[in-house]
C-alpha cells in the first residue's frame, strides 16, 4: 500500500483547473491527508497552459514533489509539458474523442471522451468532476470521499446540482473500473483534525486573529489575496479594508490608521515594495507601527508578474534613504504565516516601527494542510508602550513628549482623541515634542534613539531542520518557501549517510547570529539555497556571519520554484567542484 | 470651552504677512466655533509652507510627505470617526505631486476636509513654477513662461466628485473661517481651495484684494446643488469666484462599509471574538 500520492490536472487556463485541483485537494484533506500542492500559471485570464499538481501523503510534507502518479490532461499540451515528469507506471487520463488504452512514454495512457460523458448526463461543465472520478479510482480511492465537499459547496444551490456532481464523479469512476487497468493502492490515513489553506489566506487569518482591524492596498499578484480576505472578512470583526489608489496609499493608509491606534497592514509585492519605500522610511521616522506583507515575484521592473522569486530580500532590508528602524521577518510555511501574523504586529507596536513580513509566491499561493487552529497558541497581543487616559493626565502635559527620548530608545504614545497626549508625528527631523527642529544635538540624540530601539532585539532567527539541532558539515540554508523541498533534500542526504543540516532563517533583519554562528563556525561547507540572481541571503551571511569563504550558492532564477532534482544536481556539481 | 491659546503650537515661521497664517487662523476659529477641543482634532499636513500647519497648531497633528497628506488623513478618519480630521497643504503638495490622491480622495468621499493654501507658486523651494501657476507664468524653471495650463482645482475636484466643494481668499479671514467650518460640518470629503499669497515669491493680495473674486453668496439665482451650474459658473469666471461652489449630500464612504462600528476602531478591544475566528477556520476545513 502507498502511504502517498501525487496528481496533476493540466490544461488552459479559465478551464476550471484551479477550481478542479482544489475540490481534490480539499477531499484529500479531510480525509486525513497531509497536502502540499503548487499552482502553475501565467499571466493572462484566459488560455495559456496551466496545472494544479497534489502531493497527498500520511507525512506532514512541505513540498509538493518532483513526480506526478496521476496526470489528467486535458489538451495535447498539458500532454507534451507534464509526461516527463511523470512516475514510471503512472497513469495519464488524457482528453479525446477515441477511447483507448495505450502503454506509452513509461505510463498507461488512458484515452477517455470526458467532454461527452459529461454531455450526456447533461452539462459539460463538469467534466473536469468525471475526470476526477476517473483519478480517485486510480488512486484506489473511492468516489464517495467528495459528497462532504460537494454538498457543502453546492448544497445551497439546490440538490440537482449536488446529484449532478457526484453522478459525474461516479460515471468517471465506473468508466476506468471497467478497464482493464490496476489501480493504485493507497492506504487511508488516520483522520485528522487539520485545514488547507494558502499563506496568504493564513497571514490574513493570523492577522484578524492578533487585532489587526485596518488593511490597505492596491491589487498586485501574488498578493491580491490578503486584500480580498480582509475585504471579505474584516467587516465581521468590526475592522475596515479599503483598497487604495496606489501603491502609495496602500501603505500611507495603514500608517495613518497605526497613527490613529489601530493594528494596520498593507500587502504588495515586489513593485509595490519600491513604490513604498519613501513611506517605510514616513513610519522609521514617525515611529508609527505598521506591518507591510511583501509577497516577492520575478522582479525587477514588472518583471514575472505570476512567477516566483526570492529577490526582494535586499529592498526589504535597506530600501528607503537615511537610516531607519526596521524589522523583517520570514515565515517558511503556511502554519508559520498564520504563527507569525500576531510576531509581526506586536514587534511594529513594541519597537513602533515598520515590520516587513516577507513571503512569496509559492507560499502565497499554494495550499498546504495546517493543525487545527487554537488561538491559545498564538503570541497573545503586545501592544507596546501605549498610555492609558488616566497614565497620560498624570503627566499633565500641554504637548505630550510622543517623542520622549528614555533608556530604551522606545518612547510611550498616545492615540488622538485622547486628552492630554496632543502631540504631532512627524517625518521631519523633530524634538520630543514632535516639533520641527534642525538642532545638531537634538537630531543626534533623535537618531540614535530611534536606530538604538533595536540595539538590543533578540529573537530566535532561525529553526533548525534534520533531526536535533547540532553542529553538522554540511549547513544548507534557505528561507520562505525553499523549506519545503529543502527539507526533502537534507533528508535524503542524512538517508545516503551525509553529515548536513538546514538552517531555515526566519528573522532577516535585525540579522539573528545567535546559535547560527556557532552551526556556521562548525560547518566545512555553507550551501545556500536561494531564487535570485545574485544570491542575496548568500551575501547577507557573508556579511553577518563573516563566512563567505565557506559558502556556497545554488541559485534558479527562471521564475520557477526548485525541484528536489535541481537542488541534487547543482549540489552534486559543487560537490565535484570541492573533491 | 477651548480657546486661540489652546490650540497655539509651535511659533510659526512663516514670512511676515504669509497668507497661511490667515488659513491656520481660520482652521482655529472654525474648530473653537465648533466647540472642539484640540484632541478631537486632528491636522494631517504635506510638505512645504503649508504642511507647517500641523506644527504651529495644537492639535493632534501629523506631519506626512510630500502630497501624502490625503491617504493618511482618510485613513485616521476611518480609524477613528469620533475625530474632526482636517488635511491640509498647498497647491504642488496636492495638484501636483499628490494629484493622484486628490481625485480619489473626492470620489472617495471620506468625512474629512481639505484645506488648500494655493499660492500657484512653490514657496519654500524658493520660487519655481507650481500645477496652479498660470500658463506662461515666468520663474526660475519657466524662464520663457510655463509650457502647461494650469490645474483648475475647483473644475478637477468637481469632475472628481468631490460632494463639498469651497473657495476662499486669505484676506477675507471672517468668511475663510466660515467657510472652512462649513466643510468640517459636511459630511463627506470638503475641499476649501484658498488663494493663500505667497509674500516673498509670488504676492497676489493687491490682485485680489481689488475684488476679483466673484462672491457666489451674491450671485444672483447660483444654487450650489447644481452640478452643471457649478461648473459653468466656475468656468465663467476663470475660476476667480468665492464661496460654496458645490455642495450634495451623497452618503460619505463609511457608510458603505459592512459592519462599520459606531464607536471609534481605536478604541476597540483587539481581543478577537472567538465564535468569529472559529466560523471563519471551518472555511479552510
Amino acid at each position: 500500500m502507498k502511504k502517498e500520492i501525487t496528481f496533476k490536472i493540466g490544461g488552459q487556463q479559465g478551464e476550471g483547473i484551479d477550481s478542479t485541483g482544489e475540490v481534490l485537494a480539499v477531499t484529500l484533506m479531510q480525509q486525513g491527508f497531509e497536502i502540499a500542492s503548487y499552482k502553475h500559471f501565467s499571466s493572462r485570464i484566459k488560455g495559456g497552459h496551466t496545472y494544479y499538481h497534489i502531493r497527498a501523503s500520511h507525512d506532514k510534507t512541505h513540498y509538493w514533489g518532483d513526480t506526478t502518479d496521476i496526470l489528467i490532461a486535458l489538451d495535447q499540451e498539458s500532454y507534451d509539458h507534464n509526461i516527463s515528469s511523470m512516475t514510471p507506471g503512472g497513469f495519464v487520463l488524457m482528453e479525446g474523442a477515441e477511447e483507448k488504452v495505450e502503454q506509452k512514454d513509461g505510463c498507461t495512457v488512458i484515452h477517455v471522451n470526458f467532454s461527452k460523458m459529461a454531455q450526456d448526463l447533461g452539462n459539460k461543465i463538469i467534466r473536469n468532476m468525471v475526470a476526477l472520478g476517473s483519478a480517485v479510482y486510480l488512486m484506489g480511492l473511492h468516489y464517495e470521499i467528495f459528497k462532504p465537499l460537494v454538498e457543502k459547496k453546492f448544497l445551497r444551490k439546490g440538490q440537482a446540482l449536488v446529484d449532478l456532481n457526484i453522478n459525474a464523479l461516479k460515471a468517471g469512476y465506473e468508466h476506468i473500473q471497467k478497464l482493464d487497468v490496476k489501480p493504485f493502492q493507497v492506504a487511508r490515513p488516520e483522520p485528522k483534525n487539520h485545514a488547507l489553506l494558502a499563506g496568504n489566506e493564513a497571514f490574513a487569518f493570523g492577522a484578524i486573529a492578533a487585532g489587526c482591524r485596518f488593511l490597505s492596498a492596491y491589487p498586485i499578484t501574488p498578493a491580491s489575496e490578503i486584500m480580498e480576505y480582509m475585504k471579505a472578512n474584516l467587516p465581521k470583526v468590526g475592522g475596515v479594508a479599503v483598497q487604495a489608489e496606489d501603491e502609495l496609499a496602500g501603505i500611507l493608509m495603514a500608517i495613518g490608521a497605526g497613527f490613529a491606534g489601530v493594528r494596520a497592514m498593507t500587502s504588495t509585492s515586489g513593485p509595490g515594495l519600491s513604490l513604498k519605500t519613501e513611506a517605510i522610511g514616513l513610519a522609521g521616522m514617525s515611529e508609527t507601527p505598521v506591518v507591510i506583507v511583501n509577497s516577492q515575484r520575478g522582479g525587477p521592473g514588472t518583471g514575472l508578474p505570476t512567477k516566483y522569486e526570492q529577490g526582494d530580500l535586499n529592498t526589504m532590508i535597506y530600501a528607503g534613504h537615511g537610516d531607519i528602524p526596521r524589522i523583517v521577518i520570514a515565515p517558511s510555511s503556511v502554519e508559520e504565516c498564520i504563527q507569525m501574523a500576531p510576531l509581526a504586529f506586536n514587534l511594529a507596536e513594541r519597537y513602533q516601527c515598520p515590520v516587513i513580513v516577507a513571503i512569496d509566491l509559492i507560499l502565497s499561493l499554494n495550499k498546504q494542510t495546517c493543525a487545527d487552529f487554537n488561538l491559545a497558541n498564538l503570541e497573545p497581543i503586545d501592544r507596546g508602550k501605549l498610555l492609558s487616559d488616566e497614565e497620560l493626565a498624570k503627566l499633565q502635559e500641554f504637548n505630550f513628549k510622543r517623542y520622549r527620548l528614555t533608556d530604551d530608545g522606545i518612547s510611550p504614545r498616545s492615540m488622538p482623541g485622547q486628552p492630554w497626549g496632543v502631540h504631532t508625528a512627524n517625518s521631519n527631523e523633530h524634538s520630543e515634542t514632535g516639533h520641527i527642529t534642525e538642532v545638531p544635538e537634538i537630531r543626534e540624540a533623535m537618531m540614535n534613539k530611534r536606530m538604538g530601539k533595536l540595539k538590543n532585539f533578540k529573537m530566535k532567527g532561525y529553526e533548525f531542520v534534520g533531526g536535533e539541532e547540532r553542529p553538522v558539515r554540511t549547513l544548507f540554508v534557505g528561507f520562505g518557501s525553499t523549506r519545503g523541498v529543502l527539507e526533502e533534500v537534507v533528508r535524503d542526504l542524512k538517508a545516503e549517510g551525509e553529515d548536513v543540516g538546514l538552517a531555515i532563517i526566519k528573522v532577516i533583519h535585525p540579522f539573528q547570529k545567535e546559535g547560527l554562528e556557532e552551526l556556521a563556525k562548525q560547518a566545512e561547507r555553507i550551501v545556500v539555497v536561494e531564487n535570485n540572481w545574485s544570491g542575496q541571503m548568500s551575501g547577507l551571511l557573508a556579511k553577518e556571519l563573516q563566512v563567505g569563504d565557506k559558502i556556497e550558492t545554488i541559485r534558479k532564477f527562471d521564475g520557477n520554484p526548485f525541484t528536489k532534482a535541481d537542488v541534487m544536481k547543482q549540489y552534486q556539481q559543487l560537490t565535484k567542484e570541492v573533491v | 470651552m477651548a480657546t486661540m491659546k489652546d490650540y497655539k503650537g509651535d511659533t510659526a515661521t512663516w514670512c511676515p504677512g504669509c497668507g497661511h497664517f490667515s488659513v491656520m487662523a481660520g482652521i482655529q476659529r472654525a474648530c473653537i466655533a465648533m466647540g472642539l477641543e484640540p484632541h478631537e482634532v486632528a491636522v494631517v499636513t504635506g510638505i512645504g509652507c503649508s504642511g507647517k500647519v500641523s506644527e504651529y497648531m495644537r492639535c493632534y497633528g501629523f506631519h506626512t510627505l510630500h502630497g501624502r497628506s490625503l491617504p493618511v488623513a482618510q485613513a485616521v478618519k476611518l480609524a477613528n470617526r469620533g475625530l474632526k480630521v482636517i488635511a491640509a497643504g498647498g497647491d504642488g503638495d496636492g495638484y501636483g505631486i499628490g494629484a493622484g490622491h486628490f481625485t480619489h480622495a473626492c470620489r472617495r468621499n471620506v468625512d474629512i476636509t481639505y484645506v488648500v493654501m494655493d499660492n500657484q507658486i512653490y514657496g519654500l523651494t524658493k520660487g519655481q513654477t507650481s500645477p496652479t501657476s498660470k500658463q506662461g507664468f515666468v520663474s526660475k524653471t519657466s524662464p520663457e513662461g510655463a509650457g502647461e495650463r494650469e490645474v483648475k482645482p475647483l473644475e478637477l475636484a468637481l469632475g472628481s466628485g468631490a460632494s463639498f466643494v469651497a473657495q476662499a481668499f486669505a484676506g477675507d479671514i471672517k468668511k475663510l473661517s466660515e467657510l472652512i467650518q462649513k466643510g468640517m460640518e459636511h459630511e463627506g470629503f470638503a475641499l476649501i481651495n484658498v488663494f493663500s499669497p505667497c509674500v516673498t515669491y509670488n504676492n497676489t493680495y493687491n490682485y485680489f484684494k481689488q475684488g476679483v473674486l466673484v462672491d457666489l453668496d451674491q450671485l444672483e439665482g447660483y444654487d450650489p446643488s447644481d452640478l452643471a451650474k457649478a461648473y459653468a459658473t466656475v468656468a465663467e469666471h476663470q475660476g476667480l469666484v468665492q464661496g460654496i461652489v458645490y455642495k450634495n449630500d451623497r452618503p460619505a464612504y463609511h457608510t458603505y462599509l459592512a459592519g462599520y462600528p459606531e464607536e471609534p476602531i481605536a478604541f476597540r478591544s483587539l481581543e478577537p471574538d472567538k465564535a468569529v475566528l472559529e466560523e471563519l477556520w471551518q472555511e479552510f476545513k
